[in-house]
Protein backbone atom coordinates (compact mmCIF):
# COMPACT_ATOMS: atom_id res chain seq x y z
CA UNK A 1 0.00 0.00 0.00
CA UNK A 2 1.09 3.08 -0.92
CA UNK A 3 1.28 6.50 1.13
CA UNK A 4 0.46 10.00 -0.81
CA UNK A 5 2.01 13.17 0.87
CA UNK A 6 -0.54 15.76 0.02
CA UNK A 7 1.70 19.19 -0.12
CA UNK A 8 0.39 23.05 0.74
CA UNK A 9 0.20 24.46 -2.71
CA UNK A 10 0.61 27.67 -1.10
CA UNK A 11 2.35 29.74 1.56
CA UNK A 12 -0.04 30.75 4.80
CA UNK A 13 -1.71 29.10 7.71
CA UNK A 14 -2.85 26.07 7.89
CA UNK A 15 -6.86 25.41 9.12
CA UNK A 16 -8.14 22.01 9.59
CA UNK A 17 -12.08 23.45 10.26
CA UNK A 18 -14.05 25.63 7.97
CA UNK A 19 -14.66 28.14 11.42
CA UNK A 20 -13.42 27.84 14.64
CA UNK A 21 -16.78 27.21 16.32
CA UNK A 22 -17.15 24.18 13.56
CA UNK A 23 -15.48 20.59 13.18
CA UNK A 24 -12.51 19.69 11.41
CA UNK A 25 -13.54 18.79 7.75
CA UNK A 26 -11.92 15.16 8.07
CA UNK A 27 -10.29 13.37 10.94
CA UNK A 28 -7.05 10.64 11.00
CA UNK A 29 -8.36 7.54 9.94
CA UNK A 30 -11.14 8.93 7.35
CA UNK A 31 -11.57 7.75 3.76
CA UNK A 32 -11.23 10.63 1.33
CA UNK A 33 -12.27 11.21 -2.25
CA UNK A 34 -10.63 13.33 -4.93
CA UNK A 35 -11.87 16.98 -4.44
CA UNK A 36 -12.38 16.33 -0.85
CA UNK A 37 -11.37 19.44 1.45
CA UNK A 38 -9.33 18.62 3.84
CA UNK A 39 -8.46 22.17 5.68
CA UNK A 40 -8.41 25.78 4.51
CA UNK A 41 -5.21 28.01 3.53
CA UNK A 42 -5.34 31.09 4.70
CA UNK A 43 -2.90 33.94 2.65
CA UNK A 44 -2.75 37.20 3.64
CA UNK A 45 -6.30 37.02 4.94
CA UNK A 46 -8.02 35.23 1.89
CA UNK A 47 -8.67 31.51 2.19
CA UNK A 48 -7.97 28.95 0.18
CA UNK A 49 -9.26 25.19 -0.16
CA UNK A 50 -6.99 22.34 0.27
CA UNK A 51 -8.48 19.41 -1.86
CA UNK A 52 -7.88 15.42 -1.76
CA UNK A 53 -5.67 14.47 -5.24
CA UNK A 54 -5.77 11.02 -4.50
CA UNK A 55 -8.78 8.67 -2.81
CA UNK A 56 -7.59 6.37 -0.25
CA UNK A 57 -7.76 6.87 4.14
CA UNK A 58 -6.24 10.13 5.42
CA UNK A 59 -3.82 8.11 8.66
CA UNK A 60 -1.97 11.25 9.50
CA UNK A 61 -1.91 14.98 9.33
CA UNK A 62 1.54 16.35 9.42
CA UNK A 63 0.66 19.93 9.80
CA UNK A 64 -1.68 21.18 12.97
CA UNK A 65 -4.40 23.58 13.58
CA UNK A 66 -3.18 27.18 12.69
CA UNK A 67 0.20 25.79 11.94
CA UNK A 68 2.47 28.28 9.89
CA UNK A 69 3.48 26.43 6.38
CA UNK A 70 5.23 26.76 3.52
CA UNK A 71 4.48 26.22 -0.37
CA UNK A 72 5.18 22.68 -1.03
CA UNK A 73 5.46 21.44 2.79
CA UNK A 74 3.84 18.16 3.99
CA UNK A 75 -0.08 18.98 5.33
CA UNK A 76 -1.03 15.26 5.57
CA UNK A 77 -0.08 11.24 4.29
CA UNK A 78 -3.31 9.63 2.43
CA UNK A 79 -2.91 5.76 1.69
CA UNK A 80 -4.25 5.11 -1.44
CA UNK B 1 8.58 61.28 33.66
CA UNK B 2 9.51 62.39 30.26
CA UNK B 3 8.26 60.06 27.34
CA UNK B 4 11.31 59.45 25.34
CA UNK B 5 10.99 55.51 24.01
CA UNK B 6 8.11 54.88 22.26
CA UNK B 7 7.10 51.28 21.59
CA UNK B 8 5.19 50.27 18.02
CA UNK B 9 2.67 47.49 18.13
CA UNK B 10 2.45 46.86 14.67
CA UNK B 11 3.97 45.97 11.52
CA UNK B 12 4.68 46.33 7.93
CA UNK B 13 4.63 49.98 6.31
CA UNK B 14 2.76 51.83 9.23
CA UNK B 15 5.71 50.64 11.79
CA UNK B 16 7.94 52.06 9.33
CA UNK B 17 5.90 55.75 8.96
CA UNK B 18 6.09 55.88 12.85
CA UNK B 19 9.22 54.34 13.79
CA UNK B 20 10.52 57.60 11.25
CA UNK B 21 8.57 60.13 13.56
CA UNK B 22 9.85 59.08 16.29
CA UNK B 23 13.51 59.83 15.40
CA UNK B 24 12.54 62.72 14.25
CA UNK B 25 11.36 63.64 17.38
CA UNK B 26 14.55 62.34 19.37
CA UNK B 27 13.24 59.43 20.72
CA UNK B 28 14.23 55.57 21.18
CA UNK B 29 12.35 53.27 19.41
CA UNK B 30 11.26 49.53 20.31
CA UNK B 31 9.59 47.38 17.35
CA UNK B 32 7.71 44.10 18.45
CA UNK B 33 7.84 41.63 16.27
CA UNK B 34 6.28 37.80 15.42
CA UNK B 35 8.70 35.00 14.43
CA UNK B 36 7.48 35.74 10.65
CA UNK B 37 8.65 39.43 10.87
CA UNK B 38 12.31 39.18 12.20
CA UNK B 39 13.78 40.25 9.02
CA UNK B 40 10.96 43.30 8.67
CA UNK B 41 12.29 46.98 7.47
CA UNK B 42 10.43 48.04 10.84
CA UNK B 43 13.25 45.51 12.64
CA UNK B 44 15.88 46.87 11.54
CA UNK B 45 15.42 50.61 11.30
CA UNK B 46 13.89 50.49 15.25
CA UNK B 47 16.66 51.13 18.15
CA UNK B 48 15.25 47.93 19.65
CA UNK B 49 13.11 45.13 18.68
CA UNK B 50 11.34 42.39 20.98
CA UNK B 51 9.77 39.04 19.81
CA UNK B 52 6.49 38.36 20.85
CA UNK B 53 5.38 35.35 19.41
CA UNK B 54 4.54 33.15 16.58
CA UNK B 55 3.60 34.44 13.20
CA UNK B 56 -0.53 34.26 13.97
CA UNK B 57 -1.58 37.66 14.41
CA UNK B 58 -3.66 36.30 17.90
CA UNK B 59 -0.91 35.06 19.15
CA UNK B 60 1.74 37.88 18.41
CA UNK B 61 0.40 41.68 17.43
CA UNK B 62 -2.99 40.83 19.37
CA UNK B 63 -1.41 39.70 22.50
CA UNK B 64 -1.87 41.78 25.08
CA UNK B 65 0.58 40.16 27.84
CA UNK B 66 3.78 39.89 25.44
CA UNK B 67 3.45 43.17 24.11
CA UNK B 68 3.13 44.94 27.69
CA UNK B 69 6.02 42.69 29.16
CA UNK B 70 8.36 44.14 25.69
CA UNK B 71 7.24 47.37 27.35
CA UNK B 72 7.72 46.98 30.84
CA UNK B 73 11.11 45.16 29.83
CA UNK B 74 12.68 47.48 27.34
CA UNK B 75 11.15 50.60 29.62
CA UNK B 76 9.16 52.35 26.51
CA UNK B 77 6.44 55.01 28.32
CA UNK B 78 4.25 55.28 25.19
CA UNK B 79 2.81 52.59 22.97
CA UNK B 80 1.50 53.56 19.15
CA UNK B 81 -0.70 50.97 17.93
CA UNK B 82 -0.78 51.80 14.11
CA UNK B 83 -3.70 50.48 12.10
CA UNK B 84 -5.64 47.37 12.47
CA UNK B 85 -4.17 45.03 15.35
CA UNK B 86 -5.29 46.68 18.30
CA UNK B 87 -5.30 49.93 17.18
CA UNK B 88 -9.39 50.13 17.94
CA UNK B 89 -9.58 47.72 20.82
CA UNK B 90 -10.90 49.42 23.76
CA UNK B 91 -9.12 47.30 26.29
CA UNK B 92 -6.27 47.12 24.83
CA UNK B 93 -5.75 50.79 25.53
CA UNK B 94 -7.02 50.74 29.01
CA UNK B 95 -4.69 47.95 29.68
CA UNK B 96 -1.88 49.97 28.26
CA UNK B 97 -2.47 53.29 30.22
CA UNK B 98 -3.49 50.90 33.96
CA UNK B 99 0.06 49.80 33.28
CA UNK B 100 0.72 53.47 33.39
CA UNK B 101 2.24 53.53 29.64
CA UNK B 102 1.00 56.33 27.40
CA UNK B 103 -1.42 54.88 24.42
CA UNK B 104 -0.85 56.95 21.05
CA UNK B 105 -4.57 57.71 20.58
CA UNK B 106 -7.36 58.48 22.67
CA UNK B 107 -8.75 56.68 25.95
CA UNK B 108 -10.53 53.63 25.53
CA UNK B 109 -13.54 55.02 26.68
CA UNK B 110 -13.34 56.92 23.08
CA UNK B 111 -12.88 53.97 21.49
CA UNK B 112 -15.73 52.17 22.90
CA UNK B 113 -17.95 54.76 22.41
CA UNK B 114 -17.36 55.67 18.69
CA UNK B 115 -16.85 52.37 18.11
CA UNK B 116 -20.30 51.27 18.51
CA UNK B 117 -22.21 52.30 15.26
CA UNK B 118 -25.71 52.93 16.97
CA UNK B 119 -23.73 54.76 19.66
CA UNK B 120 -21.45 56.74 17.52
CA UNK B 121 -24.70 57.90 15.54
CA UNK B 122 -26.18 58.87 19.01
CA UNK B 123 -23.26 61.45 19.56
CA UNK B 124 -23.71 62.48 15.96
CA UNK B 125 -27.26 63.48 16.18
CA UNK B 126 -26.67 65.37 19.34
CA UNK B 127 -23.74 67.28 18.02
CA UNK B 128 -26.09 68.12 15.18
CA UNK B 129 -24.10 66.15 12.72
CA UNK B 130 -26.36 64.39 10.31
CA UNK B 131 -26.54 61.06 10.00
CA UNK B 132 -27.70 58.34 6.83
CA UNK B 133 -31.88 58.20 8.08
CA UNK B 134 -32.17 54.61 9.70
CA UNK B 135 -32.89 53.43 12.87
CA UNK B 136 -32.02 55.25 16.57
CA UNK B 137 -30.69 52.27 17.68
CA UNK B 138 -30.72 48.76 17.56
CA UNK B 139 -33.61 47.31 16.08
CA UNK B 140 -35.86 44.80 18.66
CA UNK B 141 -38.89 43.80 16.55
CA UNK B 142 -40.53 44.31 13.34
CA UNK B 143 -43.05 46.84 14.00
CA UNK B 144 -39.75 48.61 14.94
CA UNK B 145 -38.54 48.04 11.66
CA UNK B 146 -41.50 48.92 9.58
CA UNK B 147 -41.69 52.09 11.70
CA UNK B 148 -37.79 52.73 10.39
CA UNK B 149 -38.65 51.64 6.85
CA UNK B 150 -41.14 54.74 6.45
CA UNK B 151 -37.58 56.70 6.43
CA UNK B 152 -35.88 54.46 4.76
CA UNK B 153 -37.48 53.32 2.30
CA UNK B 154 -35.65 50.15 -0.17
CA UNK B 155 -32.97 49.08 -0.39
CA UNK B 156 -31.80 49.46 3.08
CA UNK B 157 -28.94 48.56 4.59
CA UNK B 158 -28.29 45.63 7.43
CA UNK B 159 -25.43 46.29 9.41
CA UNK B 160 -24.12 44.68 12.67
CA UNK B 161 -24.00 47.75 15.82
CA UNK B 162 -20.44 46.31 16.44
CA UNK B 163 -19.17 45.73 12.62
CA UNK B 164 -16.64 47.56 10.84
CA UNK B 165 -14.48 47.91 7.76
CA UNK B 166 -17.15 47.11 5.75
CA UNK B 167 -18.16 43.23 7.48
CA UNK B 168 -21.03 42.63 8.27
CA UNK B 169 -23.82 44.74 5.87
CA UNK B 170 -26.21 43.22 3.87
CA UNK B 171 -28.62 44.20 1.33
CA UNK B 172 -32.67 44.22 1.12
CA UNK B 173 -34.37 45.34 -1.74
CA UNK B 174 -37.84 44.32 -0.32
CA UNK B 175 -39.67 43.31 2.79
CA UNK B 176 -39.45 39.70 1.86
CA UNK B 177 -35.62 39.59 1.49
CA UNK B 178 -35.49 41.77 5.16
CA UNK B 179 -36.85 39.27 6.98
CA UNK B 180 -34.89 36.80 5.26
CA UNK B 181 -32.16 38.33 5.70
CA UNK B 182 -32.13 39.43 9.12
CA UNK B 183 -31.62 36.38 11.20
CA UNK B 184 -28.49 35.37 9.03
CA UNK B 185 -27.37 38.86 9.72
CA UNK B 186 -28.28 38.69 13.39
CA UNK B 187 -26.00 35.25 13.68
CA UNK B 188 -23.13 36.37 11.72
CA UNK B 189 -22.78 39.71 13.77
CA UNK B 190 -22.56 37.89 17.09
CA UNK B 191 -19.96 34.88 15.82
CA UNK B 192 -18.05 37.86 14.38
CA UNK B 193 -18.28 40.60 16.81
CA UNK B 194 -19.74 38.68 19.71
CA UNK B 195 -22.33 41.34 19.35
CA UNK B 196 -25.62 40.42 17.44
CA UNK B 197 -27.62 44.13 17.74
CA UNK B 198 -28.33 45.21 14.10
CA UNK B 199 -29.35 48.64 12.65
CA UNK B 200 -30.49 49.58 9.31
CA UNK B 201 -29.73 52.19 7.13
CA UNK B 202 -31.21 54.31 3.77
CA UNK B 203 -28.90 53.31 0.94
CA UNK B 204 -27.58 55.93 -0.80
CA UNK B 205 -26.76 54.98 -4.35
CA UNK B 206 -23.85 56.91 -6.40
CA UNK B 207 -22.88 58.30 -3.13
CA UNK B 208 -19.35 59.20 -2.51
CA UNK B 209 -16.94 58.39 0.43
CA UNK B 210 -15.54 61.60 1.72
CA UNK B 211 -13.33 61.88 5.29
CA UNK B 212 -12.28 64.46 7.53
CA UNK B 213 -8.82 64.29 8.86
CA UNK B 214 -9.49 65.76 13.02
CA UNK B 215 -6.43 66.14 15.56
CA UNK B 216 -7.29 66.74 19.40
CA UNK B 217 -5.50 67.01 22.43
CA UNK B 218 -8.79 66.27 24.80
CA UNK B 219 -9.06 70.33 25.09
CA UNK B 220 -9.23 71.45 21.45
CA UNK B 221 -9.47 70.03 17.85
CA UNK B 222 -9.09 71.06 14.77
CA UNK B 223 -9.81 69.53 11.54
CA UNK B 224 -6.99 68.98 8.45
CA UNK B 225 -9.80 69.31 5.99
CA UNK B 226 -11.09 65.66 3.97
CA UNK B 227 -9.86 63.02 1.79
CA UNK B 228 -11.76 61.51 -1.43
CA UNK B 229 -11.97 57.77 -1.11
CA UNK B 230 -14.44 56.61 -2.88
CA UNK B 231 -12.30 54.29 -5.38
CA UNK B 232 -13.00 51.00 -3.92
CA UNK B 233 -12.65 47.12 -4.22
CA UNK B 234 -14.88 44.89 -2.11
CA UNK B 235 -15.30 48.22 0.23
CA UNK B 236 -11.62 48.53 0.48
CA UNK B 237 -10.06 51.67 -0.48
CA UNK B 238 -7.38 51.43 -3.20
CA UNK B 239 -7.04 54.94 -4.10
CA UNK B 240 -7.41 58.47 -1.86
CA UNK B 241 -6.62 61.94 -2.87
CA UNK B 242 -6.98 65.46 -1.30
CA UNK B 243 -9.35 67.56 -1.97
CA UNK B 244 -12.59 66.02 -2.94
CA UNK B 245 -13.54 67.23 -6.38
CA UNK B 246 -16.90 66.64 -5.29
CA UNK B 247 -16.98 69.90 -2.64
CA UNK B 248 -16.98 73.37 -3.18
CA UNK B 249 -15.77 75.66 -0.48
CA UNK B 250 -19.02 76.47 1.08
CA UNK B 251 -19.79 72.44 1.60
CA UNK B 252 -16.07 71.79 2.57
CA UNK B 253 -16.36 74.48 5.12
CA UNK B 254 -19.68 73.13 6.59
CA UNK B 255 -18.41 69.11 6.68
CA UNK B 256 -15.36 69.71 8.22
CA UNK B 257 -17.27 72.07 10.63
CA UNK B 258 -19.53 69.07 11.55
CA UNK B 259 -16.42 66.91 11.95
CA UNK B 260 -14.73 69.09 14.69
CA UNK B 261 -17.76 69.63 16.46
CA UNK B 262 -18.40 65.47 16.89
CA UNK B 263 -14.80 65.23 18.04
CA UNK B 264 -15.46 68.28 20.07
CA UNK B 265 -18.85 66.30 22.26
CA UNK B 266 -16.30 63.50 23.10
CA UNK B 267 -13.14 66.00 23.83
CA UNK B 268 -11.35 63.56 21.32
CA UNK B 269 -7.65 62.72 21.84
CA UNK B 270 -5.30 62.08 18.98
CA UNK B 271 -5.78 61.58 15.07
CA UNK B 272 -9.00 60.43 14.11
CA UNK B 273 -10.96 60.19 10.80
CA UNK B 274 -14.30 61.07 10.56
CA UNK B 275 -16.16 59.10 7.47
CA UNK B 276 -19.20 60.65 5.56
CA UNK B 277 -21.27 59.47 2.70
CA UNK B 278 -21.74 62.43 0.19
CA UNK B 279 -24.93 62.22 -1.80
CA UNK B 280 -23.88 64.74 -4.88
CA UNK B 281 -27.57 64.42 -6.62
CA UNK B 282 -28.87 66.30 -2.80
CA UNK B 283 -25.60 67.74 -2.11
CA UNK B 284 -25.98 66.49 1.32
CA UNK B 285 -23.62 65.14 3.61
CA UNK B 286 -24.02 62.16 6.22
CA UNK B 287 -22.10 60.93 9.07
CA UNK B 288 -20.74 57.08 9.03
CA UNK B 289 -18.39 56.65 11.60
CA UNK B 290 -15.21 57.59 13.25
CA UNK B 291 -12.20 55.67 13.25
CA UNK B 292 -10.31 56.59 16.22
CA UNK B 293 -6.39 55.69 14.96
CA UNK B 294 -4.54 57.52 12.62
CA UNK B 295 -5.37 55.58 8.70
CA UNK B 296 -3.28 54.29 5.86
CA UNK B 297 -4.31 57.10 4.02
CA UNK B 298 -2.71 59.81 5.96
CA UNK B 299 0.18 60.75 4.13
CA UNK B 300 -2.38 62.89 1.34
CA UNK B 301 -3.42 64.97 4.56
CA UNK B 302 -0.11 65.67 5.20
CA UNK B 303 0.96 66.72 1.42
CA UNK B 304 -1.84 69.33 1.21
CA UNK B 305 -1.31 70.60 4.93
CA UNK B 306 2.69 69.83 5.30
CA UNK B 307 1.35 69.11 8.86
CA UNK B 308 2.81 65.49 10.11
CA UNK B 309 0.07 63.49 11.46
CA UNK B 310 2.23 61.13 12.94
CA UNK B 311 4.39 63.05 15.09
CA UNK B 312 1.43 65.54 16.06
CA UNK B 313 -0.23 62.29 17.26
CA UNK B 314 2.88 61.06 19.17
CA UNK B 315 3.33 64.90 20.63
CA UNK B 316 0.29 64.86 21.86
CA UNK B 317 0.65 61.40 23.90
CA UNK B 318 3.43 62.88 25.05
CA UNK B 319 1.07 65.53 27.07
CA UNK B 320 2.09 68.19 24.68
CA UNK B 321 -1.37 70.92 23.61
CA UNK B 322 -2.02 70.71 20.11
CA UNK B 323 0.66 73.34 18.18
CA UNK B 324 -1.99 74.70 15.46
CA UNK B 325 -5.06 76.45 15.71
CA UNK B 326 -7.78 76.10 13.05
CA UNK B 327 -6.50 79.30 11.05
CA UNK B 328 -3.10 77.65 10.71
CA UNK B 329 -4.43 74.69 8.51
CA UNK B 330 -4.30 76.08 5.28
CA UNK B 331 -4.57 73.41 2.09
CA UNK B 332 -2.56 74.10 -0.89
CA UNK B 333 -2.44 72.08 -4.18
CA UNK B 334 -3.55 68.46 -4.91
CA UNK B 335 -2.26 65.04 -3.35
CA UNK B 336 -2.96 61.01 -4.57
CA UNK B 337 -2.05 57.99 -2.90
CA UNK B 338 -2.48 54.74 -4.52
CA UNK B 339 -2.45 51.15 -2.47
CA UNK B 340 0.62 48.97 -4.19
CA UNK B 341 -0.59 45.24 -2.69
CA UNK B 342 1.20 42.12 -3.14
CA UNK B 343 -2.09 41.01 -4.90
CA UNK B 344 -2.30 40.18 -9.05
CA UNK B 345 -4.80 41.93 -11.07
CA UNK B 346 -4.67 39.56 -13.80
CA UNK B 347 -6.06 36.73 -11.70
CA UNK B 348 -8.52 38.38 -10.03
CA UNK B 349 -6.36 40.06 -6.71
CA UNK B 350 -5.03 37.00 -5.55
CA UNK B 351 -2.60 37.22 -2.99
CA UNK B 352 1.14 37.06 -3.79
CA UNK B 353 3.26 37.05 -1.13
CA UNK B 354 6.96 35.74 -1.84
CA UNK B 355 10.84 37.48 -2.43
CA UNK B 356 11.42 41.10 -3.54
CA UNK B 357 14.51 40.35 -6.68
CA UNK B 358 14.61 44.05 -6.99
CA UNK B 359 13.09 47.24 -6.10
CA UNK B 360 13.05 50.58 -7.76
CA UNK B 361 11.36 53.40 -5.86
CA UNK B 362 9.97 56.30 -7.71
CA UNK B 363 11.68 59.51 -6.79
CA UNK B 364 11.14 63.30 -7.50
CA UNK B 365 9.58 66.35 -6.27
CA UNK B 366 6.48 65.77 -4.83
CA UNK B 367 6.97 62.04 -4.69
CA UNK B 368 6.91 59.68 -1.34
CA UNK B 369 6.53 55.95 -1.25
CA UNK B 370 5.62 54.70 1.63
CA UNK B 371 6.61 51.05 2.12
CA UNK B 372 8.01 47.62 4.43
CA UNK B 373 10.23 46.60 0.84
CA UNK B 374 13.86 46.32 0.43
CA UNK B 375 15.19 44.17 -2.25
CA UNK B 376 15.97 40.71 -0.68
CA UNK B 377 13.08 41.35 1.22
CA UNK B 378 10.10 37.93 1.61
CA UNK B 379 6.79 38.72 2.31
CA UNK B 380 5.52 36.67 4.77
CA UNK B 381 1.63 35.18 3.44
CA UNK B 382 0.34 35.51 7.10
CA UNK B 383 -0.52 38.88 6.86
CA UNK B 384 -2.68 42.01 4.90
CA UNK B 385 -1.65 42.38 1.15
CA UNK B 386 -0.59 45.94 1.37
CA UNK B 387 3.25 46.58 0.88
CA UNK B 388 3.40 50.63 0.27
CA UNK B 389 1.77 53.35 -0.68
CA UNK B 390 3.03 55.79 -3.45
CA UNK B 391 1.80 59.14 -3.04
CA UNK B 392 2.48 62.20 -5.26
CA UNK B 393 1.61 65.88 -4.67
CA UNK B 394 1.36 68.33 -7.47
CA UNK B 395 -0.33 72.14 -7.85
CA UNK B 396 -3.45 71.25 -9.05
CA UNK B 397 -4.89 67.83 -9.75
CA UNK B 398 -4.49 67.41 -13.51
CA UNK B 399 -0.28 68.15 -12.48
CA UNK B 400 -0.86 65.02 -9.74
CA UNK B 401 -2.24 62.49 -12.04
CA UNK B 402 0.96 63.29 -14.13
CA UNK B 403 3.00 62.74 -12.15
CA UNK B 404 1.31 59.74 -10.55
CA UNK B 405 1.56 58.39 -13.76
CA UNK B 406 5.66 59.05 -14.41
CA UNK B 407 6.43 57.90 -10.82
CA UNK B 408 4.27 54.89 -11.39
CA UNK B 409 6.54 54.09 -14.30
CA UNK B 410 9.69 54.28 -12.23
CA UNK B 411 8.01 52.12 -9.86
CA UNK B 412 9.67 48.46 -9.72
CA UNK B 413 8.71 45.74 -7.71
CA UNK B 414 10.57 42.24 -9.09
CA UNK B 415 9.27 38.85 -7.90
CA UNK B 416 6.13 40.05 -7.18
CA UNK B 417 3.03 40.94 -8.52
CA UNK B 418 1.43 44.28 -7.49
CA UNK B 419 -1.78 46.45 -8.00
CA UNK B 420 0.68 48.45 -10.00
CA UNK B 421 -0.88 47.91 -13.44
CA UNK B 422 -4.57 48.61 -11.84
CA UNK B 423 -3.39 51.92 -10.69
CA UNK B 424 -1.29 52.47 -14.45
CA UNK B 425 -4.64 51.56 -16.09
CA UNK B 426 -6.49 53.91 -13.51
CA UNK B 427 -4.33 57.09 -13.82
CA UNK B 428 -5.37 57.15 -17.48
CA UNK B 429 -9.32 56.75 -16.98
CA UNK B 430 -11.48 59.43 -18.54
CA UNK B 431 -14.17 58.69 -15.92
CA UNK B 432 -10.99 59.42 -13.05
CA UNK B 433 -9.41 61.87 -14.66
CA UNK B 434 -12.37 63.88 -14.96
CA UNK B 435 -12.63 62.93 -11.19
CA UNK B 436 -16.59 61.58 -11.87
CA UNK B 437 -16.95 58.46 -9.99
CA UNK B 438 -18.29 57.04 -6.46
CA UNK B 439 -18.23 54.02 -4.16
CA UNK B 440 -19.76 51.74 -6.86
CA UNK B 441 -17.46 52.85 -9.84
CA UNK B 442 -14.34 50.74 -9.79
CA UNK B 443 -16.70 47.38 -9.22
CA UNK B 444 -18.50 48.07 -12.36
CA UNK B 445 -15.45 49.19 -14.04
CA UNK B 446 -13.48 45.85 -12.98
CA UNK B 447 -14.87 43.54 -15.42
CA UNK B 448 -13.76 45.02 -18.62
CA UNK B 449 -10.13 45.95 -17.16
CA UNK B 450 -10.02 42.25 -16.19
CA UNK B 451 -11.00 41.11 -19.67
CA UNK B 452 -8.73 42.96 -21.47
CA UNK B 453 -5.97 41.93 -19.02
CA UNK B 454 -6.67 38.46 -20.31
CA UNK B 455 -6.69 39.26 -23.68
CA UNK B 456 -3.59 41.05 -23.75
CA UNK B 457 -1.90 37.63 -21.88
CA UNK B 458 -3.42 34.89 -24.48
CA UNK B 459 -1.47 37.95 -26.85
CA UNK B 460 1.35 37.60 -25.01
CA UNK B 461 1.59 33.76 -24.92
CA UNK B 462 1.37 33.55 -28.71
Amino acid sequence: MAVKTLLSPLPGTFYRRPAPDQPPYKNEGDQVAVGDVIGLIEVMKSFNEVKVEAAGRLVKFTAGNEDAVMAGQPLAEIEV
Amino acid sequence: MAIDTLLIANRGEIAVRIIRAAQELGMRTVQVYSQADKESLAVHLADESVEIGPPAAAKSYLNFDAILNAARKTGAQAIHPGYGFLAENADFADAVETAGIAFVGPTGQSIRLLGNKVAAREVARKAGVPTVPGSAGPINSLDETREILKATGFPVLIKAAAGGGGRGIRIAQSMDELERLMPQARAEAQAAFGDGSLYLEKLIEQARHIEVQVLGDGQRIIHCFERECSLQRRRQKVWEEAPSMALDEKLRQSLCKAAVALAEAVRYRGAGTLEFLFDPRSRSFYFLEMNTRIQVEHPVTEFVTSIDLVREMIRIARGEPLRFRQDDVKMRGHAIEVRINAEDPAKNFAPFPGTVSNLRVPGGHGVRFDSMLYAGYTVPPFYDSLLGKLIVWDEDRDSALRRLKRALGELEVGGLKTTKPLHQALAVDADVGRGDFDTGWLERWLPQYQQALAERSIGEGA
